[in-house]
């Protein structure tokens, strides 16, 4: 049996664009190919793969696979993880890394089982062992209460990676690599969910995951209202999204989208506005790559006040309007 | 009618104030205070909620799984409380330090060994190690279907309709059982037990199994049979130094904040 080698990324496009996902996937894959002197893949799946191929070139990938098939024009889980399996058995990787996505949270499992080998989800850091050269994963665990670092010594050494957790490399389109187009059969057979209606539940104004500001509520606003008012209208002053901690989106006072944490969306906006948000483990996750956390909470011993930079104890009531306000006057 | 089968899991309780929770790390392991609770897993008790919904129209019978060790029977009966049917626990001390390959692999042999299942239902993720794989592993052992992140579930004859939560909005899919389920807290929170639920289910015995009861042998369970290594546990150093703003009321506070949030060029 042929040895495994090289690293795989797997991935995704973005309006027939390569995803901000990848371009890191790429930038953290090149660093650990280097190390272990090997190859940098990256595998396409699409109805077309266009321009995207170049593109992963250009952030660092020395080969990439396309499968390209009308059929895949949306993501399915089972048709995709037809083309991936498939490439995966041909190919032999060594490391196979995937972004903590929609897509990332369901093939890296079922590739792993299929493969019966260790996968690391929402990973933080890679490194390469020296000794051993085995994968060195690191994610957080309970929550975020602590990390661990995980090891595994079956191959091919899989990994999901939390978006916004490595830097890309510049886009450089002078470098060079192969693109391959590799071919795979969908055998329509085997698709048992079938996908019904896709419903958008689009949240209007800037996308909280490309928001510059962010003014967060919780549980402590306590209503919906003043979402759409007094964080809002913050929200506009500084050009940046609203958005929430889970119990907001859980009692129907925003839309789901707009949930931050580690089970709802990752954002590392430059400043964050955490407003009576208590701070639990599982909300900073979330948003602890943000350049500057701002609290503003009624309780001085509440937690939140140990991951921001600067605070406010009182009420959001009488603190927000007032920084609004005198915001208007300065900017 | 549909059988159903629910993966719950006994964790500490994740909501317990961070300051609480530590580790040791020079044996890689978490030290839980006395004062965290254990409780069912968060997600674990959305997808309990999903199969009581169908059985509270469809009818129906609720199969309880739960892998571990010393599991608290006060902690786990909340599960026969609310309207689930029967518990099997999947008990014993070479259970311990499961990872998410073990796990799978023993709640896929009791799966069997519960025989005729139409839905099985996970959490989307455990809330102690968050790997969110077990759904998906207990699936691809059995070489079933599986939906991730439901948010709304309907059985009728011979189909599940799944509406999975996705980025911006939600999938409506269809699938013909078997299929495992994972689910999402859009689904919404678990129901109270109502006294009679609560006096009913102390009655009652969990079926215990131990590896052998499952054909498993020794190096397939727990820790021996682990697929990752933890090679270190630590908690991050948080720097902690908040500077508060102070103001002789809340608005006057806020116009302070504006003035810092400008001197620190933060805007
Ligand atoms: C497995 C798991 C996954 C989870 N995933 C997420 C996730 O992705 N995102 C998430 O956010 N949570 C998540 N949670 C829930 C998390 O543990 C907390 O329960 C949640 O973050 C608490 O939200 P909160 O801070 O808004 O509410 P609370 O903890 O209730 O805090 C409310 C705060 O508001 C303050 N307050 C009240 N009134 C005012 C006022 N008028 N002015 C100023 N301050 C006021 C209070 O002092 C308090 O500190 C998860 C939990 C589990 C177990
Ligand atoms: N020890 C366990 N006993 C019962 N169910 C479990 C156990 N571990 C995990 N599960 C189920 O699998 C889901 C995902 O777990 P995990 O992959 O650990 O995040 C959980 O939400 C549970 O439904």
């Amino acid at each position: 049996m042929a040895e495994n080698k090289g690293i795989l990324i797997y991935g995704e496009l973005a309006s027939g664009k390569l995803a901000a996902i990848t371009t890191e996937l790429l930038g953290c894959g090149r660093k650990l190919a280097d190390e272990l002197s090997e190859e940098l893949a990256c595998l396409l799946i699409s109805d077309s793969a266009g321009e995207a191929a170049k593109e992963a070139i250009a952030f660092g990938a020395g080969k990439v696979y396309t499968v390209e098939d009308p059929s895949l024009k949306q993501y399915q889980a089972e048709s995709y993880f037809q083309a991936l399996d498939k490439l995966v058995n041909d190919t032999k990787p060594r490391i196979i890394l995937f972004g903590q996505t929609a897509m990332g949270r369901e093939l890296a499992p079922h590739l792993a089982f299929k493969h019966e080998v260790g996968l690391s989800t929402d990973c933080l850091d890679l490194s390469i062992d020296s000794s051993t050269k085995l994968l060195l994963q690191t994610r957080p665990v309970y929550g975020g209460n602590a990390q661990a670092t995980f090891v595994s010594e079956l191959l091919p050494q899989i990994a999901t990676i939390r978006p916004k957790a490595m830097s890309p490399l510049e886009q450089d389109s002078s470098r060079t690599g192969e693109v391959v187009p590799f071919k795979v059969e969908i055998d329509a057979s085997a698709i048992k969910v079938k996908v019904l209606e896709t419903v958008k539940e689009e949240v209007s104004g800037i996308k909280l995951e490309d928001a510059p500001a962010i003014i967060c509520g919780g549980r402590g606003i306590g209503s919906a209202d003043p979402f759409n008012t007094t964080l809002k209208e913050l929200a506009e002053l500084l050009h940046g999204a609203v958005g929430a901690s889970r119990p907001p989106a859980d009692n129907g006072w925003v839309p789901e989208a707009m949930h931050i944490g580690l089970t709802g969306k990752i954002v590392a906006p430059d400043i964050y506005f955490a407003v009576a948000i208590s701070g639990a483990s599982q909300h900073i996750a979330g948003c602890s790559g943000a350049k500057h956390i701002i609290a503003i909470n009624k309780d001085p011993e509440a937690n939140i006040f140990k991951e921001a930079e600067i605070g406010v104890v009182g009420k959001y009531e009488e603190v927000i309007p007032a920084l609004t306000g005198k915001l208007k006057e300065l900017l | 009618m549909p059988n159903m089968i629910v993966c719950c899991k006994q964790v500490p309780d994740p909501e317990a104030p961070p300051s609480l929770f530590k580790v040791d790390s020079s044996s890689n392991k978490v030290v839980t205070a006395p004062d965290v609770k254990p409780v069912i897993g968060q997600y674990d008790e959305f997808a309990l909620e999903a199969a009581l919904r169908i059985k509270q129209k469809q009818g129906g019978k609720i199969t309880v799984l739960s892998l571990g060790n010393k599991i608290t029977r006060d902690v786990i009966k909340k599960s026969l409380a609310v309207g689930a049917d029967e518990l099997v626990l999947l008990e014993d001390e070479a259970f311990e330090e499961s990872d998410s390959w073990t796990t799978a692999y023993a709640l896929a042999a009791a799966v069997k060994k519960v025989g005729e299942y139409d839905m099985i239902f996970c959490g989307r993720q455990s809330s102690d190690w968050d790997a969110g794989q077990v759904g998906i592993g207990i699936a691809e052992i059995l070489g079933i279907p599986a939906v991730t992140l439901a948010r709304k579930v309907e059985f009728s004859d011979g189909s599940v309709k799944v509406d999975r939560a996705i980025p911006d909005g939600y999938e409506s899919v269809e699938v013909a059982p078997p299929v495992l389920i994972t689910v999402s807290s859009e689904l919404g929170a678990l129901r109270y037990p109502a006294l009679k639920g609560i006096m009913a289910a102390g009655k009652k015995q969990p079926t215990v199994y131990k590896p052998a009861d499952l054909g498993l042998e020794a190096n397939q369970v727990g820790a021996a049979g682990r697929h990752i290594k933890i090679s270190k546990l630590f908690q991050p150093v948080k720097e902690g130094k908040c500077e508060i703003v102070e103001g002789e009321n809340g608005e006057e506070a806020g116009v302070n904040l504006a003035l810092k949030l400008r001197e620190a060029k933060l805007l």
